[in-house]
């Protein structure tokens, strides 16, 4: 396999205005010959959707939940990225574009990264003119906040909910071109699987999931926007509903996997509390611009925090990183706690946990200024764990987030299956090994509203309508092994849930495919994952029908498919024998415990290929360059 | 903790429905509410039974998917609190607590405890939006927006659609969460031109899918899980009056 990533010539600033005029358009009165289904309705499938609509493009558009206002993107918390410089403190596109190669480990594609930094001060312009009620100065002009990984203030930011609005404002986007009849939302409604005719993405087969009807849509491209695959861990900070399905039936379908073992486990999640935990909630990592991190000096130091004095506390991200100190990016911080803990240092429940104090911000600034900042977030806090964060530090332990690996894509983010196009955090683009924070809502609504309109009008323009209706036979053999997957699932009669088994497989992801990773454990773990899923395919329990809405047999379903990804997720960390960003191989660390790149030899996107259901998938690679960004050992000490 | 559970069960929209009894032991009061229900599911699941059927997706107070009455109150006992974010210990052992669903004319139950808001995207399709289209924007600091109008907006915005207003509402009044909307958009500059135009064809889809009128209950600005206040109610009226004036 051929991977060829479409990269255009010329020097990296001038190659997107380059590519754009190279790029084919449709004639307006013609967009409207032509329709494309969009699955997803986050932040990418979102701005996607209504941007296509726009254009004149028919669209129709799916998600799971019961409005496309609830997708995912809604949870994000922090913030997002734009190189405007408003703060006037030394940023700019080649500094968002730099910073994001380096927060990636040069495991990004420098291409695509520079893109990204142009287009970022565009979205922030919709977004204000869609009435996205950002955070302002007095004087009325944006107001910006810091993230780790970056030493300028370029992170916009609406109270502790920027993600709920920028998709308030993509939604409305949306719904504009609902009204007009240019987009149908299809909520409630799952894809199973992808149609081909002639190895061209033409279709979807989907369940309505409160009849249980399978039904099928043509088109003449496909756009998957759904989302990361962080719930392989089961515990982790994504909607119980996150899943793998459409992605990976793509990948079944001939759409190649690039680097599935970059995860993103974020520093500051709220610690686990019990068995019956169902999911792990975050703690914005602004926190961190106020919130100061420590842990007792001495191994098991039992004291309440009130009662340890300064002197016997570690602030450990300060000493140990002393330029970024608390800002140090998201695997750096991790990792730290993660060694503090080890160490015996840990505090709360099983000695897994830091602080997250904010008694100097308190002091220094006030309490009401730190409620206005992060009220909502501690108000949070309180509610879980039931402790009152104004007057005991937080506690918090790292927790599975954001997946950086995803289905492969060009520069114009179309996958290996012409007419098959990845966006948002389901594709592999722009975040490298570690991606920085505020950076996925920055690159959702880049890859819709200011990409895809013309990579995907330059693939009709070449390729023409696909000419394909649903009487294709292709269409009838799909929704047949859609429906043999369900009665399978319906008819193990086994005595195991499907939680129960997502639980096995999360723990098994977590101790080897989690922070740190090494050979030996992997191994254990490609041993471990067909076993459970064996076990799940021979002592499942579903009840219920196909017929009705039936939430058991939806959690089978996804759960079905994060077993076969979970072990490809292990292979590929076996694989790549370095550390890079959030991928941390024991075997492969510095002498002070920092991550150990080999460029020589990994210098590379892993891409794999699926050659059939009991065989080994085949690794490719797309070789990384570095004309602009000469990789350098990332340090943020 | 030891709890008896009376639940809403009806197996599709057409069926009637009944309240079944669940006990609820081994509850530890750091569980959230869903994840007791969770654990309730994976018993019933056990015994080859449907378990119950409940809306939720994250599971931290933001998507606006968990909805569910709590001893007659939409989302439970906690003020500001959404269903996925009330922790058990806001109960005590040997509690009975009553579990049942949105329960209003223009929201159908689908199964269970799960109702069907669509209507709520058709009122947000009807105008809740401004028209500007992918490209047309000027620089986002072109007009600086007055800070507390901003503030304003933002807490209107804050709204996550969850229903809990029409739920709690004897009339199944909309009012709130149309309002907030209104209110949104009404207080930022890029929401002007069509602000007018918004209000009234808001206001006229949420007639027509069958919600009630607001006779000033404020039962919805009491459950309400991000607290709206009920003065966007009012502050609509007075736009709805004028845009209406000016329509004629
Ligand atoms: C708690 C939290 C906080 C975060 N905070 C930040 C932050 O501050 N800044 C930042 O930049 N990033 C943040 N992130 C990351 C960021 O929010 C996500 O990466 C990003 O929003 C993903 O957007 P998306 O559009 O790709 O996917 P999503 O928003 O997850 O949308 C996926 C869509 O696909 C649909 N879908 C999925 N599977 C199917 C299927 N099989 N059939 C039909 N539809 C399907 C869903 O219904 C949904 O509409 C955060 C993430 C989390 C979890
Ligand atoms: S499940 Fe998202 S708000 Fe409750």
């Amino acid at each position: 396999m051929k991977l060829d990533a479409k990269i255009p010539s010329g020097p990296i600033q001038e190659k997107w205005d380059r590519h754009r005029f190279e790029l084919k358009l449709v004639n307006p009165a013609n967009k409207r010959k032509y329709s494309v289904i969009v699955v997803g309705s986050g932040l990418a499938g979102g701005s996607a959707a209504a941007t296509l609509g726009e254009l004149g493009y028919h669209v129709d558009c799916f998600c799971y939940q019961d409005s496309a206002r609830r997708a995912h993107s809604i949870a994000a918390q922090g913030g997002i990225n734009a190189a405007k410089n408003y703060q006037n403190d030394g940023d700019s596109i080649w500094r968002l574009f730099y910073d994001t190669v380096k927060g990636g480990d040069f495991r990004a594609r420098e291409a695509n990264v520079y893109r990204l930094a142009q287009i970022s001060n565009a979205i922030i312009d919709q977004c204000v003119a869609q009435g996205v009620p950002f955070g302002r100065e007095y004087g009325g002009l944006l107001d910006n906040r810091s993230f780790g990984g970056a030493q300028v203030s370029r992170t916009f930011y609406a109270r502790g909910q920027t993600g709920q609005q920028l998709l308030l404002g993509c939604y409305q986007a949306l719904a504009r071109q609902v009204n007009t009849g240019q987009v149908k939302m299809h909520v409630r409604e799952e894809m199973l699987d992808l149609v081909l005719v002639n190895g061209r993405a033409v279709g979807i087969v989907t369940r309505n999931m409160v009849t249980g009807e399978i039904r099928k849509w043509v088109a003449d491209a496909v756009v998957l926007a759904t989302g990361g695959y962080s719930n392989a861990y089961y515990l982790s900070t994504n909607a119980k509903g996150c899943n793998t399905t459409a992605v990976w039936r793509a990948y079944k379908k001939g759409a190649v996997f690039a680097n599935p073992c970059y995860t993103q486990i974020h520093p500051t999640g709220i610690p686990q509390h019990g068995e019956y935990q169902s999911k792990l909630t975050l703690m914005s990592e602004s926190l961190r611009n106020d919130g100061r991190v420590w842990v007792p000096k001495e191994v098991g130091d039992k004291r309440a925090p009130g009662d340890i004095p300064e002197g016997e506390r570690d602030y450990y991200l300060e000493r140990i990183y002393p330029s970024f100190g608390n800002l140090a990016p998201r695997d750096v911080s991790s990792r730290a706690a993660k060694r503090m803990c080890d160490e015996g240092r840990g505090v709360g429940p099983g000695g897994r946990g830091v602080y997250l104090d904010f008694e100097d911000a308190i002091h220094r600034v006030g309490i009401d200024t730190v409620r206005a900042r992060y009220g909502n977030l501690f108000h949070m806090y309180e509610k879980i764990t039931g402790e009152d964060p104004y007057k005991v530090p937080m506690r918090i332990y790292p927790a599975p987030h954001y997946t950086m690996g995803g289905l492969w894509v060009d520069y114009n983010l179309m996958s290996t299956i012409p007419g098959l196009f990845v966006i948002g955090e389901a594709n592999f683009s722009d975040h490298g090994a570690n991606r920085l924070g505020a950076s996925a809502l920055m690159q959702g609504l880049a890859d819709g509203y200011f990409v895809i309109p013309y990579t995907m009008g330059d693939f009709l323009a070449q390729n023409g309508p696909s000419g394909v209706s649903l009487d294709d036979p292709a269409f009838a053999e799909t929704e047949n092994e859609v429906r043999a997957r369900i009665d399978r699932l319906l008819n193990i009669g086994g005595d195991r849930t499907p939680d129960n088994l997502h639980i096995e497989l999360g723990k098994v992801m977590w101790d080897y495919c989690g922070m740190s990773r090494t050979k030996e454990g992997l191994e254990g773990a490609l041993e471990k994952i067909p076993q459970i899923r064996q076990e799940f395919w021979e002592n499942l329990k579903v009840v219920g029908n196909n017929e009705s809405l039936n939430q058991t047999l939806e959690k089978a379903g996804r759960l079905a498919d994060f077993m076969e990804l979970s072990e490809l997720m292990c292979r590929d960390a076996l694989a790549r024998e370095e550390s890079c960003g959030g991928h941390f191989r024991e075997e492969h660390q510095t002498e002070d415990g920092e991550a150990k790149r080999n460029d020589e030899d990994f210098s590379h996107v892993s891409v794999w290929e699926f050659k059939g259901e009991d065989q080994a998938p085949e690794m490719h690679k797309e070789a990384l360059t570095f004309e602009n960004c000469k990789p350098s050992i990332r340090s943020y000490k | 903790m030891e709890l008896t559970l009376h639940v809403w069960r009806q197996d599709g929209p057409d069926s009637p429905g009944r309240m079944e009894i669940y006990k609820a032991d081994d509850v530890s009061s750091d569980m959230s509410f869903l994840e007791m229900l969770d654990v309730v599911n994976e018993r019933l699941l056990e015994e080859g039974k449907e378990p119950i059927a409940f809306d939720h997706d994250c599971r931290e107070g933001i998507c606006g998917t968990c909805s569910l009455m709590i001893n007659g109150v939409a989302h439970g006992p906690e003020e500001g609190t959404t269903v996925c974010q009330l922790h058990m210990r806001k109960f005590k052992d040997g509690d009975s607590i009553y579990i049942e669903p949105w329960r209003a004319r223009a929201f159908p139950i689908l199964r269970d405890l799960v109702v069907d808001r669509g209507a709520f995207d058709r009122i947000i399709e009807a105008g809740g939006y401004v028209s500007v289209a992918t490209g047309n924007a000027p620089d986002a600091n072109t007009i600086p927006v007055n800070r507390d109008e901003s503030e304003m907006a933002m807490d209107a915005a804050a709204c996550i659609g969850c229903g809990a207003c029409v739920a709690s509402c004897p009339n199944g009044s909309a009012m709130l969460f149309v309002a907030a909307k209104v209110a949104h958009l009404g207080h930022l500059p890029q929401g002007q031109p069509e602000r007018q135009k918004r209000v009234l064809a808001m206001v006229e889809q949420m007639d027509k899918e069958g919600f009630g009128y607001c006779t000033n209950h404020y039962e919805c600005e009491a459950v309400c899980p991000k607290e709206i206040p009920r003065k966007f109610i009012a502050e609509m009226n007075r736009d709805y009056l004028k845009a209406g004036m000016a329509a004629e």
